[in-house]
């Protein structure tokens, strides 16, 4: 996903001196090695197991941040929201067997409670 | 959450000789429950199931028909799919985000939701059955190809396959390659050629389409 257009052509004013509150600004960078953490907590969260410990690159940030649903499905922390990861990951690295081209791939979106640098 | 209730709704004068199932008994509890603690209305239901009887995949094959005719609006659209299609008035009822993939003679998208049915529904509508069911939705992610050749569409393997698993509040919704010789089509004509399966990756968009859907 590309940035949000700017309106006008003039470069916008950046303030310095904001500090930002925790998790508000994204941890992970693109183009960043990560892997994907092997956790098995009670509850509800959105990672399927097959992507679990495997490794892969941020291919971009989901620009607007989201509800920790592990948290809220407990009704805690419902407020602190973070950022998602659109993460490729090559099908030989989730399937040892993979029998198609080696270029082929996985994209999937994972909270940033569930990566690591690599 | 991603589990609608719209297809198993029956209105109360619709007569049915079958005995309902034990999900559609507790379906129906809860829903009586519900409205019994005016938690929610009947109106309510009814109009959410009115808001999703109005997105069909003609809605979707829209908005690719316009991108094949806009370029501008094609880059809109892959910038950011949600405000490209709130543009043309489809409204993202659930709150869900979405990114548009573009299909190329290099790279060839397929969407698929592993953990349930997440689906481009403010755009296509409910989903087919067979993307709600296991065998599409482990297969999909585990052997693309194969799955690719069920629905007969054969991939090279010099054509990179992307495999986009719905699990978080994004959605997906494929940009077909716009076939060759239709350069002379309206953007009605060109809408026609644009399937459910072509917006979801197990087809390509063809000329072919229109034909073979009469």
């Amino acid at each position: 996903m590309q940035p949000v257009q700017k309106r006008g052509s003039k470069a916008p004013t950046v303030f310095t001196g904001i500090v930002l509150a925790e998790g508000e600004a994204p941890i992970f960078e693109v183009g960043e090695h990560i892997r994907v953490l092997t956790r098995s907590p009670i509850g509800h969260y959105r990672v399927p197991q097959y992507v679990r410990g495997k490794r892969g690159v941020v291919e971009a940030i989901m620009p607007i941040r989201e509800l920790d649903n592990e948290q809220e499905a407990f009704g805690r922390n419902a407020g602190s929201k973070r950022h998602y990861y659109r993460i490729a990951l090559p099908m030989k690295e989730l399937w040892l067997q993979y029998t198609g081209s080696p270029r082929d791939g996985l994209r999937i979106e994972v909270f940033e409670t569930w990566l690591e640098r690599n | 959450m991603e589990h609608s209730t719209a297809a198993h709704v029956h209105s109360p004068s619709e007569a049915s000789s079958e005995r309902p199932s034990y999900y559609e008994v507790m379906e129906t509890a809860i829903q009586e429950l519900l409205i019994q603690k005016q938690l929610i209305g009947a109106g309510e239901i009814r109009r959410q199931i009115e808001v999703l009887d109005s997105r069909t995949p003609a809605l979707g094959a829209k908005v690719i028909a316009r991108a094949w005719v806009d370029p501008e609006f094609r880059s809109r659209l892959l910038a950011n799919g949600r405000t490209a299609c709130e543009e043309l008035g489809i409204t993202f009822y659930d709150d869900t985000k979405l990114i548009v993939l573009e299909n190329t003679p290099k790279v060839h998208n397929l969407i698929v939701c592993t953990l349930c049915s997440c689906y481009p529904r403010p755009v296509l509508g409910l989903p087919p059955d067979w993307y709600k069911l296991p065998p599409y939705r482990s297969r999909a992610v585990i052997e693309p190809r194969a799955v690719l050749a069920e629905f007969g569409t054969v991939i090279p393997d010099d054509v990179e396959i992307r495999v986009s698993d719905s699990t978080a509040a994004i959605r997906f919704l494929v940009l077909p390659v716009r076939p060759e010789g239709t350069e002379n089509y309206s953007e009605e004509q060109l809408a026609a050629l644009v399937t459910r399966d072509a917006m979801i990756g197990v087809v390509p968009a063809t000329i072919d389409t229109a034909r073979s859907r009469k």
